[in-house]
């Protein structure tokens, strides 16, 4: 079910829909349950990058309750997953300014897989995999949410200068100069 | 060849194993959560049945909707959000008092359900009409005639029919006890075969060979 819809949630406005859900553009959101299994991938990829597996899911909870919270004021037409993803970086930055005031460790970078191991596509991590996660985590602020809103949440510069609250202009510029700090790092 | 740092980079940091798993596993504890402490207006669930697999729907106030298998789910709650809050979580836990219910009910051994309802899908005259239908004990039945009397509209039938298809929570308001005058089974919203399967089963009919 979720994979049906979560194409057509996803959507931007105005395009082509190939369901039944049209009416969702002129009226309120969609049932919540498919917004949040529409979203949940790159929220969660995107917190788990930003902030470590175990930050990630008590970020990821308060993201999607504040969504609830918010929710019955949205528009059809809205572009759920900015929004979204504008509220879960907010959240990310709050919990890393948390821990950076407790002083505790930053991201669990190399973190090991905890799990049982079934079902885990985990792909082998070479040298210079880790290298670039480690100068990722070092790059100023908004270089490093430009970079994983664009390259782990998949979001548009449009999107990206929605959610971080910039101009496109300024989004371009962070994400264009944190690649360019990365590539000093690795090459 | 070195890849490229995009690329590197969508492959996402190596802390990432089973992303879908573990993104679907987060979101149902969401969902949950959601539902057990109050954010969501309406929870929902499969509900397994002889008919195949039903969906039943909660709010704070009690179940609001049993959708029979052939409904497809996504406007079902498409309708729900749009005519009482989008705020709506699959949320299994929610519906456990309902689903023990019918379980009950379908193995013969309940005749009458406890759980509270949510009338709020239901118009005034639909009220009326489904109010006097809950009235029907298990293993009674009533004409169209005669409910839509009871209902105050001895001249309604054909209304209180329509009432009884339109029906929100089929089974637990018992709308398969509503027959034709002649005793002939009338309609269904379910279709007839079910309004049969559950009269056979409270012992208004008897199985046919």
């Amino acid at each position: 079910m979720s994979n049906k819809l979560s194409t057509l949630v996803s959507n931007p406005p105005g395009s082509p829909r190939s369901g039944p859900r049209s009416i969702l553009t002129n009226s309120g959101p969609p049932p919540f349950q498919y917004f949040l299994d529409a979203h949940r991938e790159a929220v969660w990829r995107f917190l788990v990058s930003f902030l470590g597996r175990v930050d990630a899911e008590d970020c990821f909870q308060e993201t999607f309750i504040a969504a609830l919270r918010a929710y019955p004021r949205l528009r059809g037409d809205s572009n759920l997953k900015a929004w979204v993803l504008t509220i879960a970086h907010r959240k990310a930055i709050d919990a890393h300014r948390e821990r950076a005031r407790r002083a505790l460790p930053v991201a669990e970078i190399a973190e090991v897989a905890d799990g049982s191991g079934e079902g885990m596509v985990s792909h082998p991590v070479s040298a210079r995999e880790e290298t670039l996660w480690e100068a990722v985590h070092e790059l100023p602020a908004r270089q490093r949410s430009a970079i994983l809103l664009r390259f782990i949440a998949d979001l548009s510069h449009r999107d990206i200068a929605t959610t971080i609250g910039c101009s496109e202009e300024a989004a371009r510029r962070s994400l264009h100069e944190g690649l360019n700090k990365l590539r000093k790092v690795i090459t | 060849m070195t890849q490229k740092i995009e690329q590197l980079l969508r492959r996402g940091a190596p802390n990432m194993q089973d992303i879908g798993g573990e993104a679907g596993a987060a979101a149902r504890r969401v969902s949950e959560r959601a539902a057990a402490e109050g954010f969501a207006d309406i929870s929902y669930a499969p509900v397994d049945s002889p008919f195949g697999t039903l969906h039943a729907a909660t709010t704070k106030r009690g179940l609001v909707r049993v959708a029979f298998p052939e409904e497809s789910v996504e406007s079902v709650l498409e309708r729900l959000a749009q005519r009482l809050s989008p705020r709506i979580v699959e949320a299994p836990a929610s519906l456990d008092p309902v689903k023990r219910e019918l379980d009950e009910y379908f193995a013969g051994r309940r005749r009458a359900f406890d759980i509270p309802l949510d009338w709020s899908l239901i118009g005034p005259f639909g009220a009326r009409v489904l109010h006097v239908t809950s009235e029907i004990p298990y293993g009674g039945v009533l004409s169209y005639t005669e409910v839509a009397t009871e209902a105050g509209s001895p001249r309604g039938s054909r209304a209180a029919g329509n009432a009884l298809g339109a029906n929100p929570i089929p089974i637990v308001i018992p709308c398969h006890r509503v027959l034709r005058s002649g005793g002939a089974l009338g309609g269904y919203g379910g279709g007839l075969n079910r309004k049969r399967f559950l009269l056979e089963l409270e012992g208004s009919l008897t199985p046919r060979q």
